[in-house]
């Protein structure tokens, strides 16, 4: 795919657009951070050995693509702020995660629900990144949307079968999708920086997908048995920096390391 | 690439940490190498984004040419994505032998374009008739299948393109 429009060179020597790529940078990246984490939570725990190895590969790809967008980020911050200080070393309100990626790690139905909500918005995304006018940006959806592809392939089988499967599965999973769905619309929420990227053409504009979004993933629940739930309002806060009382917890797990050994390195 | 075979050799002794029978260039990882003096320059393509494979193959590469006499510096370049359709010949029948399934080739992969099942051929006995046990195997890059015929079950390295 083509980009939109290529990037006006001198675009980024404004210290305004320069803070508001990095703020968008890392309010796409906590994402990944946050549920890789979640994920990670799971190694050696998932209910049999092929889940519990396909949550971890899966918490591995999300990291590994985390660890590009903070080394991104880091360039343009300054000389001395590495991805390791923009992963570890900041503090809750400074993360930009939407609320859905800190949501616990409940039972299954919930890991799976959770990943599927969130897959399929990944994959839309990293799509539409292909277009965008910075170039390491699109090199970054080129990669991602393989394994981003991949991994809706397992959440959404999975929810299949829990959704298809026995009284008690049907039962937890549509549990699941209930306390979760109020989650899913802050994906698509707008930030003031993700407002001037769309404008640059760096960013792709998610609302104008919202509605694909949301035939994708009740097509899904329908054809599965589930009933798609109905919500007074949608969550929010997380692109905000205002967690969760989850957030805290994952963070003290995450941060434990790198306040405990300060500067200390794989 | 056209590299003089002292270089090469160097390139050849690195391997993947988690495949050993794969060296770098026949991962297909290597991009682009440039020598001026006693410098190397090598521009590395990452296979899958998490693989923790990447880094020790990025200190190897090091180790080796230090030994070698040269001083290395090793660039990412994340664009044009790695595809597993960069693994050579030579590479794809390492894989076999050591006993993990090469990823499949582009005409083979139309039945999964067509949403059918892929034609994995198992490596211990050679038969079509196998399943897929999982999608995530023991690492990034590995499912797991198993033989429906001698039972044997065995590593198929993603397709990735």
């Amino acid at each position: 795919m083509k980009p939109i429009r290529e990037l006006n060179p001198q675009f980024l020597t404004k210290e305004e657009n320069k803070e508001n790529l990095i703020s968008y940078l890392l309010e796409t990246a906590d994402n990944y951070l946050i549920l890789g984490q979640r994920l990670g939570e799971l190694c050696g725990h998932g209910p049999n050995l092929e889940p519990d190895i396909a949550i971890t590969n899966i918490a591995l790809d999300l990291l590994g693509q985390v660890r590009s967008f903070y080394q991104y980020a880091s360039q343009l911050k300054d000389d001395k702020t590495t991805e390791d200080d923009l992963a570890f070393l900041r503090k809750e309100r400074e993360y930009k995660n939407v609320l859905l990626v800190e949501q616990p790690n409940t039972d299954f139905a919930y890991i799976i629900v959770r990943q599927y909500f969130f897959d399929v918005y990944n994959k839309l995304f990293l799509n539409a990144l292909q277009q965008s006018a910075d170039e390491t940006l699109r090199a970054l959806a080129f990669k991602g949307i393989k394994e981003a592809a991949y991994h809706e392939r397992f959440s959404g089988d999975w929810l299949k079968r829990l959704g298809d499967g026995t009284e008690e599965s049907h039962n937890r999973v549509q549990q699941a999708v209930n306390d979760l769905w109020i989650y899913t619309d802050e994906l698509f929420h707008k930030t003031d920086s993700s407002r001037a990227m769309i404008e640059a053409g760096i960013a792709p504009d998610m609302l104008q997908l919202r509605e694909h979004y949301y035939e994708k993933v009740e097509n899904l629940l329908t054809t599965t048995t589930l009933n798609i739930p109905e919500v007074e309002y949608f969550q929010k806060g997380g692109k905000q920096g205002i967690h969760s009382e989850h957030m805290g917890r994952i963070l003290a797990e995450m941060q434990y390391m790198q306040l405990a050994y300060p500067g200390m390195r794989w | 690439m056209n590299l003089p075979s002292t270089i090469l050799d160097v390139l050849e002794e690195v391997k993947d940490p988690e495949i050993p029978v794969l060296n770098v260039i026949d991962l297909g990882v290597i991009r682009d190498v440039k020598v001026e003096d006693k410098e190397v320059m090598i521009k590395l393509t990452p296979t899958y984004s998490g693989c923790p494979a990447m880094d020790v193959i990025g200190d190897d590469l090091e180790r080796a040419f230090a030994k070698a006499g040269y001083q290395t510096t090793i660039h990412l370049v994340m664009s044009p994505p790695w595809t597993t359709d960069w693994i050579t010949e030579r590479g794809r029948k390492a894989l076999e032998e050591y006993g993990v399934a090469a990823p499949l080739e582009e005409s083979a992969d139309k039945a999964a374009l067509l949403d059918g099942e892929k034609v994995v051929k198992c490596t211990n006995c050679g038969s079509k008739n196998t399943r897929l046990v999982s999608q995530f195997g023991s690492t990034a890059c590995k499912a797991m299948f198993q033989c429906n015929d001698c039972g044997e079950p065995f590593d198929y390295f993603k397709c990735l393109r």
